[in-house]
């Protein structure tokens, strides 16, 4: 169809860039660019400071004005800014000697820096570290070796017994000893039991009588066993006492350091690249298998990978079965209206609920209501003869379901999305095979709905592993002897009050005595907690990518 | 209660289109149109049936039969027997109401929360429509394929037994017996029998609506429902699944939509043509094609409309 004014020819879209999109791509590019960039960031930088903690730093020799000595790593350094010059942060450890943990040093009044090969790095049971020169081996009044080189010769062969023995006290404590104790009171309280099933005014039954003969028994027989573990964990203290390594600190001063006492010892500026990486490896493998010390600033954080494990697992199986059954009867059985839409609406609002909020209400409904209910019913005894509620106050089972609660809308939000995202068409096939409803959500809706759920829970435990205000007021404690999960019958301890990592990220650091060498404590623990919800989240991610490729994958 | 309903079905519902087919088939066939004009403006007019159709034994009878999607009624007083041990074809344009009516035979559209039903329908004498029939024990009995093939998230073998398993049946040989009957008489048999226990999704789309007709038919139902079974699928499995409808003809009562004229003559023994929800002709596939009573139906199959 030809025309008299033909229209005049327009340009290509090659010519306008708002057509073609192209700053729309560098947006959206760079948006994501930006986010990636800052959660590797952090995520490096937290492995980096993470890491970094144990790996053995030099130990340097300065000597500052007024002939002040001092023996430490260099912790920190400030550059000259202004008027003041540069300085830098020696730790000297030596606390009961120096007052201090931590000294600046002006870079200017510094004559000398060296680093002696025989600065030895001393990690103590208690009071922190200690920095010196290695002079002789002590037993008793005996000079076993001195000098140096054979100082440490010596030090070498005898440290590992002496180690060994000192784990064997520390291990009849608190297996043995603590078995034992366990029975005593249980005994104890089933004296009081008996008392309390009884008639007030029948006096002392039958039962009452036989309690007391078992608790008689037991206690003799405690006592007789006590009797034998005083006997071994003396020999053993024994053995190890006298042993000691004598030190010389860099002002001049010695002291002799029981070498019960100590956990181990390195000298950074001798170690080769391999000895290095073997008192690394040695420190991570403390760190990951032992109990706490120094009030959780040094030593180990075994205690709270369990329980946060424990708890972010015991988290999810309540979480899953709730979040899940309440979305289906949302979604497949409740009838539309204004009642579905007000329940709807009320579980998107309990996302945004605080969650120092969802603690007060634990504490409140489940420790002081349910748990105080239990205790009445069942711990009675304990309740009346040591006044210690059992399930009264914070513990597992509280803080998994306090948790389990602040994360079910997720659960439900997500189940709910993947419940509609199963096509209509295979709910009508089953229907027209001549299924019922709840067979038909068994065998078909669930199973396809199953990798939206996985998201769902996925998220939850993210979520959830990470809280901590609601775990201080439910059942986190600063240091837990036991362990909420252990070999002592029943095997799990619900009633147990645990440590968690999260929590202990705080307590070390803001509330330590020592925040200057807490800090990369921190640091690591943060490094651990963060691998602890990536392994967890990998798990699952896993798992649900298995189950949509069963039950999702291949269509056309 | 459920959310959303098959497409077709609310294609089904005479929404949009009491203008256009009324007013195309007026212009096109004139005088023909008459009835067809009557329908659209709303008047009842009655179905002519061919007397061959009243001669055959019914599997189903569907008796004064009226839906109502909310306030539109969907289907005005459809009254027609379903011979047994046939294939009845139920053709007419976008629109009709054969989808609804299809899916009202087994009661899917209970599920539709704005339907309202009149009349009632007989399954081999039963009242499928009275209150005390248990709905789920009624679907047993009828087997239905659907416009696009809907194979569970399963194994081969698991989509073709699943009707026996939700009776309860575990009897491993049952099973395996059941599973290859149905296969061999869907004709897919050969294709899949070393594979029984890969995923159903992994086949082809005609091999996958091949699996629903065996899954359909492995309960042995007494009606055979087949919603549009074609439209999803290629010229050669088009073919395939058509010489399976000549192959069940005569052991099962097959009903079928189609809004394709063709396949209708090519499959079926009786033809019921609708139009805005009433039945206008219903009779032997070839009288209604070759010497249709009404020129209404004439001006339809031969193209002149729809």
């Amino acid at each position: 169809m030809s025309s008299e004014h033909p229209r005049p020819r327009r340009r290509s879209a090659h010519a306008s860039l708002t057509a073609h999109g192209e700053p729309w791509v560098w947006l959206t590019g760079g948006a994501l660019a930006l986010s990636i960039a800052m959660i590797t960031g952090l995520l490096l930088f937290i492995a980096a400071r993470g890491a970094a903690t144990f790996w053995p730093a030099p130990l340097e020799l300065v000597e500052a004005a007024a002939g002040r000595r001092a023996l430490g790593e260099v912790s920190a350094r400030e550059a000259a800014r202004g008027d003041a010059g540069g300085r830098r942060l020696l730790r000297i450890a030596n606390f009961e000697l120096t007052g201090n943990h931590f000294e600046w040093f002006d870079d200017g009044a510094i004559s000398a820096t060296t680093r002696p090969p025989w600065a030895t790095a001393v990690e103590r049971l208690e009071g922190g570290r200690f920095h010196g020169f290695p002079v002789r081996l002590l037993h008793g009044t005996e000079v076993v070796a001195e000098g140096p080189e054979a100082t440490w010769a010596a030090f070498e062969r005898e440290h590992g017994p002496v180690r060994r023995r000192w784990r064997e006290t520390v291990r009849i404590d608190k297996h043995d000893r603590g078995r034992l104790q366990r029975e005593l009171r249980a005994a104890r309280l089933a004296v009081v039991q008996a008392g309390l099933d009884a008639d007030d005014d029948a006096g002392r039954t039958p039962a009452v009588v036989a309690a007391e003969a078992a608790e008689r028994e037991t206690a003799g027989r405690v006592e007789a066993a006590v009797a034998l573990l005083d006997e071994r964990t003396a020999a053993l203290r024994g053995q190890n006492a006298g042993w000691g390594l004598e030190m010389e600190t860099a002002e001049g001063g010695r002291k002799v350091i029981p070498l019960e006492a100590i956990v181990r010892a390195w000298q950074p500026n001798r170690l080769s690249f391999t000895g290095k990486l073997g008192v690394y490896g040695s420190r991570w493998g403390e760190f990951l298998a032992d109990d706490p010390r120094e009030a959780n600033s040094a030593g180990g954080v075994f205690p709270a990978i369990w329980g946060t494990v424990a708890m972010t697992l015991i988290m999810a199986l309540l979480v899953a079965p709730f979040g899940v059954l309440a979305a289906l009867y949302l979604r497949e059985y409740a009838a539309r209206g204004p009642v579905t839409t007000a329940v709807r609406i009320a579980i998107n609002n309990l996302a945004g609920v605080p969650s120092i909020v969802y603690g007060a209400f634990g504490l409140g409904f489940f420790c002081y209501g349910l748990g105080a209910g239990i205790d009445e019913l069942f711990f009675r005894a304990s309740l009346v003869a040591d006044k210690q509620p059992t399930f009264g106050t914070g513990g597992l089972l509280w803080a998994s379901l306090t948790l389990a609660l602040l994360t079910l809308p997720v659960v439900i939000v997500a189940t709910e999305e993947a419940l509609s995202a199963v096509p209509n068409s295979m709910r009508e096939g089953s229907y027209a095979c001549g299924a019922g409803k709840w067979q038909t959500i068994r065998r078909i809706v669930l199973p396809r709905a199953l990798p939206g759920i996985m998201t769902g829970l996925i998220l939850a435990m993210a979520r959830g592993a990470g809280e901590v205000a609601p775990l201080m007021l439910v059942g986190v404690k600063k240091l837990a002897v036991d362990l909420p999960i252990d070999g002592t019958f029943p095997f799990v301890h619900p009633e147990r009050e645990f440590m968690h990592l999260a929590y202990l990220i705080y307590d070390v650091g803001f509330q330590s005595p020592n925040s200057q060498a807490a800090q990369p404590m921190v640091f690591t623990i943060t490094f651990l907690l963060v691998t602890i919800i990536v392994l967890l989240n990998v798990a699952a991610i896993w798992l649900r990518s298995r189950l949509q490729r069963r039950y999702v994958a291949q269509q056309f | 209660m459920s959310t959303n309903v098959e497409p077709s079905s609310t294609r089904d519902a005479p929404s949009g289109f009491a203008g256009g087919p009324g007013s195309g088939a007026a212009a096109a066939a004139g005088a023909a149109g008459d009835r067809l004009v009557a329908v659209a403006s709303g008047r009842d007019v009655p179905s002519e049936l061919h007397p061959e159709v009243r001669e055959e034994t019914p599997v189903l009878e569907i008796d004064r039969f009226n839906l109502w999607y909310g306030a539109k009624q969907a289907l005005h007083g459809i009254t027609m027997p379903i011979p047994n041990n046939k294939v009845t074809a139920l053709i007419g344009p976008s629109g009709c109401g054969k989808s609804t009516l299809l899916r009202s035979v087994n009661r899917l559209n209970d599920l539709v929360q704005s339907v309202r039903i009149t009349g009632d329908m007989r399954l081999n004498g039963d009242s499928i429509y009275d209150p005390r029939m248990d709905v789920i024990e009624l679907r047993k009995r009828m087997g239905m394929v659907f416009q696009k093939p809907n194979p569970f998230p399963m194994s081969i073998y698991e989509n073709v037994v699943y009707a026996l398993r939700i009776d309860g049946e575990t009897n491993r040989a049952v099973l395996d017996e059941v599973c290859e009957l149905s296969l061999r008489g869907a004709a897919l048999w050969d294709e899949v029998k070393d594979r029984l226990h890969d995923s159903a999704l992994g086949l082809s789309g005609g091999q996958q609506q091949r699996l629903c007709i065996a899954r359909a038919i492995a309960a042995e139902p007494e009606v055979l429902l087949l919603d549009e079974p074609c439209s999803a699928l290629d010229p050669i499995a088009t073919g395939k699944v058509e010489d399976l409808i000549q192959e069940l003809r005569g052991r099962y009562s097959v009903l079928i939509v189609t809004h394709n004229m063709q396949q209708a003559s090519r499959t079926s023994d009786y033809t019921a043509f609708m139009y805005l929800g009433r039945l206008i002709e219903y009779g032997p596939t070839t009288g209604i094609f070759t010497k249709p009573i009404l020129r209404e139906t004439e001006a339809y199959v031969t193209g002149r409309f729809g």
